[in-house]
């Protein structure tokens, strides 16, 4: 595929980003933990990234400032159950298929991919697409964490159109959503997904470089990395949690994250409401069975109560780890009994404008609370 | 018939070590033996066997079961020795392509253990209908392969074998018909929905094929030596039996029984179905829970020679401390383990004579246990040996803390040879269980295991709805549980796990269900 359109010259002015097999658990690591607790089972995707790039070499990796106005940027994404995933994964050519359906609806070669979300598998999956199809991987995605609705990014936000939007199954059977709004794209594919056996790839979201730069968070790619080298090295140091603290509390694209509790978990209740995995897990204090916090998910973690106060909410990002290593456990592999200590961090500044809230306020999860930032909630919390 | 409730039992334990067994006369210990574990695994099992009878003054025709737990199987694996060379056939195609058979194996077992990898077209979709047909051409043809190659043994996976098993079942009678020789193992008869993992574990099974033979073929040897004609049955990991033949060909089943077989017999010892179980061995101490009597299973991916499965595994937390755990002094602080002088306990400890100081060595200081020679310990700081007691129970307090589920104080069973560590209250703890037959616990648990059932299949709640759903697929484990040799009417609903299928609308739910029953006598007599 061509490269037009695609400015190289800047490639030094920044550090050079390099996706390999030495470091993809890093990386799978850190969007696990971008992930808050939903995405799929990072470890499939660590393994496809990892023998694509075996066959097809490490994808190239630029900046947004590498990126001309003109060029040609879609989305992939897996779309469908993680229980289904982790029996079918992909089979690769449904990778290049919806990537090549997708440039023949808009009539032109698409020159780089980016994820959709930097969670769980679909941060790993567009490894697999870009070293597949020799394209470069754009730093950075639509939400900078997982979100359970291909509407619920920052392109949708800044009116970017998620159609032409193409979906593929196994058989490379291609269906074509092009709908009025991203939500009804959203609605629309997921009953695609369903017939499609509850697994298919998308591409979508086929938008100009210019966009890119206005409608995407940036440097989330790096961000994944630094956050998963950062549990690493803070596991030789011996204080991991307090290492993924200090890493997000000092990004530039979080900024501030805080330890909001660490405990046990005494109760975990799941059940299916609307096709979504819900529940709640409950920790309590190991010194203190009185002092309790409650996290209330869908799929992703979306608000932390502590003693029935809000510590924080959706969509500031809540990850629940283990206490010792840090690891970040998905909500599927939550269980009783677990050591963990739950770890909030500030939302992009993209999730957090009116017309972001729009799609991503608590409200928009069926939870009954305002958004208020973390970083005001433990302000007052200190007051 | 009527009396066939008052079996004797012989449960026998065939550790790396060790080789424990009982004989048990309703649920009472008649007579028990610890001895090694001998080259050739009869022998031992012979010698312990014919220890427990005599002992007792009973002959062989009395027996009415015999139930073997062994170590045996997983330890072969992770040292890989007398492994089968395996001929790996999935049918997935088009699917699954992306993540081949034995992706993320060390290269090294791989190498060792894979002699061929074919895929062929054909597997299911979340709800059991086959997205493509199965390819009956390309699997003769591969099984051909494998037979002039001479690869004996074969595994063979499908995409959703879990949910719909007929074209596994079709693939292997396609191979037997090719390669009569062969010894087949479908991943739908021992995995979990998960590809990869269940692959992984229906190959390493393959690769046990010639070792499951010769081993159930020695029990079969040992038993018949004897003179003993029960039925004879082999635990599983989730604390349930198999019977000789299920096991011959699928070995794998066997692995982790050792820590479930220890945690039911400290159970029976102690009466109790709820409780925290503590192993202490030589070096480590395994704590585990068990609930309605059978251990909790670990929900966390087991890698088991390198090599991920996603088997049902006794969830076990392990500790750096046993009987022969090194103590040493730097300043205030005492430590105690993780070293261990381990099975040369017995020449090193300060007790028996030997120049190490091990925690054994402070129990018996402390004055709470009574082996080997205590003036030989009489020098020791009293205020070393104080702090030395005090981070034992620390060392078991931060397991047990671990492993519960629940605030409040619960009850703990002590087995293993280095209970003797404890004998103070530990927090977290309601009552310390304790028995004079604690040591061969593992062999009272394969004595006593009973006959399990279970569903793991993706449900949709909508149409008959919830309750209805459950209902049925409990039904289902039950029918299981009956044709795998339980009495319908002890049967109990062990588990029921639901896992909603996130993302996707339409209730759709996995659904694991876990029933277990005692063993049906008159299908012991079939057997």
């Amino acid at each position: 595929m061509s490269v037009r359109g695609l400015i190289s010259a800047n490639a030094s002015a920044r550090g050079e980003l390099v996706l390999s097999e030495s470091n993809l658990e890093d990386f799978a690591r850190g969007a696990a933990f971008l992930g808050t607790g939903g995405g799929g089972d990072p470890y499939l995707g660590r393994l496809m990234a990892k023998n694509a790039i075996r066959e097809f070499g490490s994808p190239r990796i630029i900046g947004v400032d590498e990126l001309s106005d003109d060029a040609t940027v879609a989305f992939v994404a897996m779309m469908g159950a993680p229980t289904v995933l982790c029996e079918k994964g992909a089979s690769g050519d449904d990778i290049d298929c919806a990537v090549q359906e997708l440039s023949a609806q808009i009539g032109r070669p698409i020159d780089a991919l980016m994820p959709g979300e930097i969670g769980g598998f679909n941060s790993t999956l567009p490894v697999v697409a870009a070293a597949r199809l020799g394209l470069p991987l754009v730093d950075v995605d639509g939400m900078g964490r997982a979100f359970p609705s291909i509407a619920m990014v920052a392109m949708n936000f800044e009116g970017v159109s998620a159609c032409p939007f193409v979906l593929v199954d196994d058989h490379l059977n291609k269906v074509v959503v092009k709908a009025d709004t991203a939500q009804r794209t959203e609605d629309i594919s997921r009953s695609i997904a369903v017939q499609m056996g509850m697994s298919c790839l998308t591409a979508g979201y086929a938008m100009s470089g210019a966009d890119v730069k206005h409608a995407t968070v940036h440097n989330t790619l790096s961000a994944a990395l630094q956050i998963g080298e950062a549990i690493r090295e803070g596991r030789k140091a011996g204080d991991p949690v307090r290492a993924l603290i200090h890493v997000l509390e000092t990004h530039p694209i979080y900024g501030f994250a805080r330890e909001v509790f660490s405990g046990k978990i005494t109760d975990l209740r799941r059940e299916t409401t609307k096709g979504f995995s819900i529940g709640n897990c409950r920790i309590e204090a190991f010194d203190d069975a009185s002092c309790a916090a409650d996290i209330r998910f869908q799929n992703e973690n979306l608000v932390v109560l502590v003693n029935g106060v809000v510590n924080a909410i959706v969509p500031d990002l809540i990850t629940i780890v283990d206490v010792e290593t840090a690891e970040p456990i998905p909500t599927e592999a939550l269980r009783y009994g677990q050591r963990v200590s739950v770890i909030a961090a500030a939302a992009p500044d993209a999730l957090k404008t009116p017309q972001a809230l729009a799609y991503v306020h608590p409200r928009c999860f069926g939870l009954d609370f305002e958004f208020t930032p973390i970083e005001v909630l433990a302000e007052a919390a200190r007051a | 018939m009527a009396d066939k409730q008052e079996f004797l039992r012989i449960g026998v334990d065939v550790g790396g070590t060790n080789t424990d067994a009982v004989l048990m006369h309703d649920g009472e210990v008649l007579a028990s033996i610890k001895s090694p574990t001998t080259a050739q695994v009869s022998d031992g099992i012979v010698a312990a066997i014919a220890h427990v009878m005599k002992q007792a003054g009973i002959s062989p025709d009395a027996v009415g079961i015999v139930s073997i737990g062994t170590t045996h199987f997983t330890n072969a694996f992770v040292e890989r020795r007398s492994l089968d060379r395996v001929g790996v056939l999935r049918i997935g195609l088009p699917a699954a392509k992306a993540l081949p058979p034995l992706t993320d194996w060390p290269d090294d077992i791989a190498d060792e253990v894979a002699a061929g990898i074919e895929m062929v077209r054909g597997g299911f979709q979340f709800d059991g209908h086959p997205y493509a047909d199965l390819d009956e051409m390309a699997v003769a043809a591969a099984a051909r392969r494998f037979h002039k190659e001479g690869t004996n043994s074969v595994a063979i996976s499908a995409v959703f074998a879990p949910l719909n098993d007929v074209m596994e079942k079709r693939a292997g009678e396609i191979v037997r018909n090719e390669h009569p020789d062969s010894s087949i193992t479908l991943s739908s008869d021992i995995g979990r929905i998960g590809l990869l993992e269940r692959e992984n574990a229906g190959i390493m099974n393959a690769s046990l094929a010639t070792l499951a033979m010769e081993t159930v073929g020695g029990f079969r040897t040992a038993l018949k030596k004897l003179g003993v004609t029960a039925p004879f049955y082999i635990s599983q990991n989730d604390g349930t039996l198999m019977s000789a033949d299920f096991v011959e060909r699928h070995p794998i089943l066997t692995f982790a029984s050792g820590p479930t077989n220890s945690m039911r017999g400290g159970a029976h010892l102690a009466g109790l179905t709820d409780a925290l179980v503590a192993d202490i061995g030589g070096t480590t101490t395994d704590i585990g829970v068990l609930r309605g009597g059978f251990p909790r299973e670990s929900s966390i991916m087991t890698d088991i020679g390198g090599v991920r499965t996603n088997f049902r595994m006794p969830d076990v937390c392990a500790i750096g401390l046993g009987g022969g755990s090194l103590v040493s002094v730097d300043g205030a602080r005492v430590k105690v383990g993780p070293k261990s002088v381990g099975y040369r306990i017995m020449e090193k400890a300060l007790v028996f004579g030997g120049d190490v100081l091990t925690a054994t060595d402070i129990a018996v200081a402390a004055g709470y246990a009574d082996i080997g020679d205590r003036e030989r310990v009489r020098h020791l700081d009293p205020a070393m040996v104080e702090a030395a007691v005090r981070e034992i129970h620390r060392l078991v307090e931060g397991g047990i803390d671990r492993m519960k589920t629940t605030g409040g104080d619960a009850p703990l069973i002590l087995v293993g040879g280095g209970s003797v560590l404890i004998n103070k209250p530990l927090r977290g703890v309601s009552e310390v269980h304790t028995h004079e037959e604690a040591s061969v616990a593992n062999a009272i648990g394969a004595s006593i295991a009973r006959v399990g059932g279970e569903v793991d299949k993706v449900f949709s709640y909508e149409g008959v709805g919830r309750e209805a759903t459950i209902a049925a697929a409990v039904s289902e484990a039950n029918e299981r549980a009956v044709a795998a040799g339980a009495d319908a009417a002890s049967l109990e609903t062990m588990e029921i796990e639901e896992l909603p299928l996130a993302y996707m609308p339409g209730g759709s739910v996995r659904l694991r269900i876990k029933v277990a029953g005692d063993l049906n006598t008159a299908y012991g007599d079939a057997a």
